[in-house]
């Protein structure tokens, strides 16, 4: 993975200084909070209801185990003993005090690892699949774009006060798993008709109070392209992007009011000015990030002990079935360890759990871990014969829940337990659908089926793009909870429907449960998923059991 | 038309943790929502707001916040401020427990 030269070292070093003399200001009363403000944002740290939060940023969602053991060190001195992990592969600590946090940055640092740009109107963290360089389907490991792209966009001077914050996504597999049509921009590694590898780019995509999917402005663009269009891309939105409105600054409006070919025109122009001023020393430094990037030594062993478990014990077929994915190698596999344990937060991970992953992820996996947008915790390269062991060590941290795709392997995002901005919560909206369905006993019955709650219009918990979506909101008072069906976040984004009138927090399970036995009812065999099946019988049956049956139910 | 003004209580930030705290009437911060000011008078409460607004050392973010009069002192009437006096709904972390 990409390590710190002397001028990031210096760097962040440098930024920790600083922001540790403006922290000892603020608290001194020299510093007032309208200026301080700004600039701990610039650090990752905001103030949400009941205490600070920092937001670090893990690149691309890439970690070592000595970095994971950091992030348990940080939870367990200065923090509650835990972390979340956020959708865009970040993790947030809920509280820590003030006086802590330029030592907690200072910890970062000693693993190369920050909290810049992970708040304020930048470039933020890009996020890449999290299977990158090792999922079967993938045609080049997309983590060193996304880490060019990273680079580029730390501490850019032109783009340090955008119109709006600013997200990229990349994804280098024929199945997108990095939600790159919900980014402002989407970066995809495909191959043209002649075989050769470049970007598709789209642009305008984003969920928060007006969803859009993103649109494809170039269908193919030359790989020393890169930089000088995105920096296009950036460079054309920060003109015409609108700094009057909040909610139409984001570059998605900016598209859609322009319309795409005139958006894409300006790109161009701007493009044929940028182009000629990148030397090539940006694909320089692109070769010398993908020498970080080596292939792990894959292991060659016989796999009987793996087929002889699989065999015999029910409850680890039960897991591989649902948290395993193919790997590239035959022999490997990529676990997806779920944090999703019936009950849980989902995203919450204790210090205990970060040490012993770390552990397993060095003994096991070639010292790679990931955290997925999905709030999962990541295994991308394990030799099959290790399976046995991976598991049992995943259940002794109370993490071996095979549940990952299913109904309760839940994005939710913090909500009104910790979010200032929230309308309604989220996290016991999760927490009580998956009791409930466990308690009924149907998730694997049920299926695929992803479920996304958001605890306001901002839409962390990308619920626009659940097979279920749950936005809460606050409708007079009390939390309600807007229900969303038909979305899909994967290559074929599609925006969920509205059902109609949002239910109260005592209802919305009871009427999850309603959808899904509609559901049960409807599909044609136990093959046709949620989604397929929602696709061919539309709203209206769904529509009928959450609100006709509750009419007919009250009218008796 | 003008609204009717509703009680108010003045809530913050504590600068160092970030914890919520209210205005009492004797001019201290408490994390003990019923031992805030309850205020009846939208004159005062522009007044106490402003005063709240001056320790720029001690607080963050103060503003005005509905309340009602309870047995024990003044209660929140809408749920984030309600959640602002107990903590988060997931664990037994914040105010449940440090103020038992
Ligand atoms: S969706 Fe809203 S409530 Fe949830 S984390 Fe984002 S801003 Fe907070």
């Amino acid at each position: 993975m990409y390590t710190y030269n002397d001028f990031d070292e210096a760097f962040v070093r440098t930024r920790v200084a600083q922001f540790a003399d403006q922290v000892e200001r603020r608290i001194s009363g020299v510093l007032p909070e309208d200026e301080f403000r700004p600039l701990r944002l610039m650090n990752g740290l905001y103030l949400q209801l009941h205490a600070y939060m920092l937001r670090v940023a893990i690149p691309y969602g890439t970690l070592n185990s000595r970095q994971m053991r950091q992030l348990a060190h940080i939870a367990q001195t200065y923090d509650k003993g835990y972390g979340h992990f956020t959708t865009r592969q970040n993790i947030q600590y809920n509280w820590p005090k003030l006086k802590d946090v330029p030592q907690i940055l200072s910890d970062l640092a000693d693993v190369e690892m920050h909290a810049l740009q992970t708040s304020g109107n930048t470039i933020r963290n890009v996020t890449a699949d999290h299977f990158a360089g090792a999922a079967a389907d993938e045609i080049e490991d997309p983590r060193p774009t996304a880490e060019l792209l990273r680079q580029w966009s730390t501490d850019h001077p032109e783009f340090q006060f955008l119109p709006r914050k600013f997200k990229i996504a990349v994804s280098g597999a024929v199945h997108d798993r990095a939600v790159t049509l919900a980014h402002d921009i989407g970066v995809r590694i495909v191959r043209n008709d002649a075989g050769e590898v470049g970007y598709q780019i789209i642009v305008g995509g984003g969920l928060g109070r007006t969803p859009m999917v993103g649109k494809i402005i170039k269908d193919w663009l030359p790989k020393a392209d890169l930089l000088p269009y995105v920096e296009a891309v950036v460079s054309v939105w920060n003109l015409l992007g609108r700094r009057d409105n909040k909610y139409k600054a984001r570059i998605k409006i900016t598209v859609f009011e322009n319309g795409l070919e005139e958006f894409s025109r300006l790109v161009e122009d701007r493009f044929a000015v940028i182009r000629p001023t990148f030397s090539g020393v940006d694909q320089e430094l692109l070769a010398e990030i993908w020498s970080h990037f080596a292939t792990p030594a894959y292991l060659n062993a016989p796999i009987d002990g793996y087929l002889d478990r699989l065999n015999r014990d029910g409850a680890f077929r039960a897991w591989v079935d649902t948290n395993i994915a193919a790997h590239k190698v035959d022999s490997y596999a990529i676990v997806t360890v779920s944090t999703k344990k019936h009950g849980n937060t989902p995203g919450d991970v204790t210090d205990a759990q970060m040490r012993a992953l770390a552990d397993i992820g060095e003994t096991y996996g070639h010292d790679e871990l990931r955290i997925s947008h999905e709030q999962n915790v990541i295994l991308p390269h394990v030799h099959r014969s290790n399976l046995p062991a991976v598991y049992d060590a995943l259940r002794q941290i109370d993490m071996a829940t095979a549940n990952v795709g299913l109904i309760s392997d839940i994005i939710a995002c913090p909500g009104m337990d910790y979010c200032a901005l929230a309308t309604a919560r989220s996290i016991p909206v999760a927490q009580e659908i998956a009791l409930r369905f466990e308690a009924l006993k149907l998730e694997h019955e049920v299926g695929p089926l992803k479920i996304k709650i958001s605890g306001c219009i901002n839409a962390c918990g990308h619920h626009h793009v659940g097979h279920i979506g749950i936005l809460g909101l606050d409708r007079a008072g009390v939390e309600n909870y807007q229900i969303t069906l038909g979305g899909d976040g994967t290559e074929d984004t599609v925006i969920g429907e509205k059902t109609g009138p949002g239910f109260s927090y005592e209802t919305i399970t009871d009427a999850i449960e309603r959808i899904v036995m509609t559901y049960l009812s409807l599909r044609t065999s136990a093959e046709e998923t949620f989604l397929q099946a929602y696709r061919r019988v539309g709203m209206a049956p769904f529509k009928a059991a959450l609100y006709e049956e509750a009419k007919a139910h009250a009218a008796e | 038309m003008s609204r009717r003004f509703t009680p108010k209580v003045v809530t913050a930030n504590h600068l160092l943790d970030g914890d919520a705290i209210w205005l009492t009437a004797d001019d201290r911060w408490t994390r003990n929502m019923c031992e805030a000011e309850l205020i009846e008078d939208e004159a005062h409460a522009d007044l106490r707001l402003l005063f709240a607004a001056g320790q720029k050392s001690v607080v963050v973010g103060a503003y005005l916040a509905d309340a009602i009069a309870g047995p024990n002192g003044p209660e929140p009437t809408h749920f984030r401020e309600d959640f602002r006096t107990k903590g988060p709904s997931n664990y037994a972390h914040g105010k449940q427990v440090e103020l038992q």
